[in-house]
């Protein structure tokens, strides 16, 4: 008999029940179980960070971390970035430097990059590099990557200063 | 509206990446999807004695366990590029592994269940019994036996120049094993349709034409009856989509089953499973004039091709010799390669193939020769480039089936430019005032030839949609380069129509059965190329209709901005919406027989390759007590002859010098003396971050447009990957003052015993002037 468990998670602003055996990981959850593709695998063991999401805010590798763990708590993916058919200033600034190409790894970075920014940093970019660098691309040499991220940190820096 | 070639135009493909939209091949989910996992050989070499699949059978969920037992027998993947008076047809892979198996990761049994964790608990019950036979490793145990193919190329008289030398300088360079390493690991989902017996195949990249022919030929079934659909592919760079055992058994099993397949590989069964590529010896001499003129050269190769020859033959060690002489003017030249076999992974193209090994060994050794001629590393090379005016320059030689003709360009030039670009940078002056401090840091430099626009032929359809869009059909496959945008640009410009005004469709077999995909830095300029073909017949097609609308002579009208008008008239215009509804039968327009739509198909055919080159500099740091490398700086100067879209030129080049520096500094596929592979994580083969990767200069040069093709394209896929094993290793000896270094990645174990060996002498010069 399969170990299963009634789990609710906030994904995204929105409430799902799904039932679970205790070993499915949240990336398979929200891949198979919810159809939220975007989020993607691309080592399985935790290093690449293609799977990044947010749980509660903060980066998660959703491939090391079992659905019934996010019971109860809120998931924001790829697809919850932009705003109906207006991409977000992340995502605008990813194309417009170029940040992506195959695109694989791009959604890992745009959550790794998203909870960044919710520290309000100063977006210095040694400092982008060092946190980008939790992550792996192997299109873009990370260039347009840092730069994206820099560039939206001051952005929204200056925003705050008004 | 402005030429749409040449402008930094937004991608058309960043869309639905960045908002998880994309469709990539693990995406494509079906009611009822049965998911496969392959059992693999656990041994490096060894007799199958017995496999027992009951207790996999047995789970709960389980559908299916096949062996080789139970697909026909003989089935061996076929070679896609030949190389003549090789045979290699006795040492082809079987798509299961009946008798022997020849490496960790070959396949031996298929599991397939209704939940992919299900079908994975299934393969951990499939117990295979083997007797173990000795495993060949190394290249240096190889017995005649074990060498599939020995060959060699080359011209002149090659024993009277080294008989005449003022000098001969000769090395040992060794390239270690490496892999591609896409982001996406390969994905296949496989969808069954009883009632016309025919397959639907999602993942299939890079060449969906050629796979479509060798899974038909394996199955048995024609062509029509068999899809590939594009989709979104994360990186290809040589490795993702050629035809592996998976491509045979995931849609043999939807057809067995009856129902939709899945297989997903992870990121360990990745490593052992795709090809690897790189791994060579090289025993490499020039033979020079006291001058330090290049008389002639001479490479004997050892090419470690893993257990198997699969798709690519033994290409890679040809384009390893006939790229090895570079761009220089060597009059006579000698290269001798041998393929062995060992019990690995087998190899295939990694991006530069052939190229990042031979500019690794040719660079290496002309460092060396200038420490020993006493001559600047710039000097030594300014001086044995072929001049512009003595290009074109034909080499008595022939790769991928056609003859080396370097095409037009200025080398001297291009070096030039790379190095006022370092000056400017000041780049010189940051080693110097290191060195100062006593840091070990140093500046090095390799000099490249890249092949690019490799025919014969790309085919492109063409057509005007219901809404006035323009629609192509391209031969060429999406791996994430930006081939889509690239190839609206071109198109729109044949109609004056913006870029995003253009769909492009990638890859799909049953849209464009003639396509020959991309790789070896050929979509733009030859599918490029087909589009421009295809488009301007169309646009010729649209100033007739139009013509006849405007009841004009066809002489008398233009096409302008996405309309046609009678000349100088704009309040005349017709859109392409317009005249496609002419072109319907229902309008009454068309001459009695006369073909409907505005469509157009051009196969697009070209003998000879385009070959770009460049140059890598690059400034380095070592850290003395752990020979950990830090990479401070880095240039590449590339002539692209026209780059349809100067940012995805750059990105192409960016990307690539990140790959290449991981060959150079921390990737490597390392075996046991039991053939165990040792890599098989991303904790182990070592992938750089943005931590390693500095940012990267251009100099994107556009003074030598391509002969070849219309568009005057040379291609931009590999130039950033070729010489960054070079250049990075030239920079590591100036730091530490070693003359040269023998052996990629330069891991900080080598680092430390090349600071502790007795060669080391006071640095050569840095004065790269």
């Amino acid at each position: 008999m399969k170990d299963q468990h009634l789990v609710t998670l906030d994904v995204n602003g929105r409430e799902y029940e799904v039932v679970l055996e205790s070993r499915r990981t949240l990336a398979d959850v929200l891949r198979q179980d919810l159809g939220l593709t975007g989020t993607h695998l691309g080592c399985e063991h935790g290093i690449c960070g293609a799977c990044t999401v947010l749980l509660d805010g903060e980066p998660v590798r959703s491939c090391l971390v079992f659905g019934v763990q996010a019971d109860g708590r809120s998931v924001r993916t790829v697809e919850g970035l932009a705003d109906g058919d207006e991409l977000s200033d992340l995502q605008q600034a990813f194309s417009r430097c170029h940040g992506l190409q195959c695109g694989f790894c791009t959604p890992g970075f745009l959550m790794l990059a998203e909870a960044y920014l919710d520290t309000e940093p100063a977006g210095d970019p040694e400092e982008v590099r060092d946190v980008v660098s939790a992550n792996l691309c192997r299109c873009t040499g990370y260039q347009g990557i840092v730069e994206a991220v820099t560039e939206v940190a001051a952005a929204r820096r200056k925003q705050r200063d008004g | 509206m402005a030429d749409q070639v040449g402008q930094r135009t937004p991608r058309k493909e960043d869309r639905r990446l960045l908002t998880g939209t994309a469709t990539f091949g693990s995406d494509v989910q079906f009611p009822r999807m049965a998911h496969a996992r392959v059992v693999r050989s656990l041994v490096a070499h060894g007799a199958i004695t017995a496999i027992d699949a009951s207790a996999a059978r047995a789970l709960p969920g389980v559908v299916d366990v096949v062996t080789a037992a139970d697909v026909p027998t003989g089935l061996a993947i076929p070679v896609r590029l030949q190389v003549p008076d090789t045979d290699v047809s006795g040492r082809l892979q079987p798509v299961l592994a009946a008798t022997e198996v020849r490496y960790v990761g070959e396949p031996v049994a298929v599991v397939v269940a209704d939940d992919p964790y299900v079908a994975e608990d299934a393969s951990g019950l499939v117990t295979v019994d083997i007797d173990d036979r000795d495993p060949l490793v190394d290249v240096d145990d190889a017995t005649e036996a074990d060498v599939v193919a020995d060959f060699g190329l080359g011209y002149g008289d090659v024993d009277t120049a080294f008989g005449r030398a003022a000098h001969v300088v000769a090395m040992d360079v060794a390239v270690g094993r490496h892999t591609a390493v896409p982001m996406e690991p390969r994905a296949l989902t496989v969808e069954y349709q009883p009632a016309t017996d025919s397959l639907s195949v999602y993942g299939a990249t890079k060449v969906p034409v050629f796979n479509r022919q060798v899974l038909a030929g394996l199955l048995g079934m024609d062509e029509s009856a068999i899809r590939m659909h594009a989709v979104d592919a994360g990186g290809g760079f040589g490795v993702r989509g050629e035809f592996y055992p998976e491509d045979f058994l995931v849609p043999w099993l939807a057809r067995r089953l009856r129902r939709a397949v899945s297989w997903v590989e992870d990121r360990a069964e990745h490593l052992v499973a795709v090809n690897h590529s790189r791994q060579q010896r090289h025993r490499v001499e020039a033979a020079f004039a006291a001058d330090g003129t290049i008389l002639g050269l001479r490479d004997d190769v050892r090419h470690d091709n893993g257990a198997y020859v699969r798709t690519h033959g033994v290409i890679v060690p040809e384009l390893t010799l006939a790229m090895l002489p570079g761009p220089y003017r060597v009059p006579a030249y000698r290269g001798r390669v041998r393929v062995v076999l060992t019990n690995k992974t087998p190899c295939g193209t990694y991006r530069a193939p052939g190229r990042y090994e031979g500019t690794t060994a040719r660079e290496q050794l002309f460092d060396l020769a200038a420490a020993e001629l006493g001559l600047d590393r710039v000097e030594l090379r300014r001086r044995n480039l072929l001049g512009s005016d003595e290009l074109p320059h034909t080499r008595a030689m022939h790769t991928l089936g056609t003859d080396v003709v370097l095409d037009g360009g200025d080398y001297v030039r291009l070096l030039d430019r790379a190095l006022a670009r370092v000056d400017e940078l000041g780049w010189r002056q940051l080693v110097d005032a290191g060195r100062a401090e006593g840091r070990l840091l140093g500046l090095g430099l390799a000099v490249f030839l890249e092949k690019s626009g490799l025919g014969p032929y790309d085919t492109a359809d063409v057509e005007i949609t219901s809404t006035g869009r323009v629609r192509v059909l391209s031969g060429g496959t999406s791996l994430g380069q930006g081939i889509e945008t690239a190839l609206a640009q071109i198109a729109a410009d044949e109609f004056g129509v913006p870029y995003d005004a253009v769909d492009v469709i990638n890859g799909d077999t049953l849209l464009q059965p003639y396509g020959t995909g991309s790789w070896a830095s050929r979509s733009t300029v030859v599918a490029g190329s087909a589009v421009q073909r295809a488009a301007r017949e169309v646009a010729v097609r649209v100033r007739e209709l139009g013509a006849r609308l405007l009841e004009a002579a066809p002489d008398d009208v233009e096409l302008v901005d996405g309309a046609v008008r009678v000349k100088g008239v704009p309040g005349s215009a017709r859109s392409l919406a317009e005249v496609w509804q002419a072109a319907q039968p229902r309008a009454g327009w068309l001459a009695a027989d006369e073909p409907a739509g505005l469509a157009a198909r051009h196969r697009f055919t070209v003998d000879h390759m385009t070959y770009p080159y460049g140059a890598h500099v690059c400034a380095v740091e070592v850290d003395p007590g752990t020979g950990n490398v830090q990479v401070l700086r880095y240039l590449v100067a590339y002539e692209i002859g026209r780059a349809v879209n100067p940012t995805l030129v750059e990105g192409q080049l960016r990307g690539g010098v990140a790959q290449g520096m991981g060959g150079a500094l921390l990737e490597e596929l390392v075996y046991d003396e039991q053939g165990q592979p040792q890599s098989t994580t991303f904790m182990d083969y070592l992938l750089p971050t943005a931590a390693e990767v500095p940012a990267v200069d251009l100099v994107v040069c556009e003074d030598a447009p391509a002969a070849t093709n219309p568009l005057g394209a040379r291609g931009a896929g590999e130039g950033g990957v070729t010489a960054a094993g070079a250049a990075v290793a030239s920079a590591v000896s100036d730091a530490i003052g070693v003359p040269a270094i023998g052996k990629l990645p330069v891991d900080p174990r080598s680092v430390v015993r090349l600071l502790r060996s007795e060669d080391r002498t006071t640095r050569h010069s840095v004065a790269l002037s």
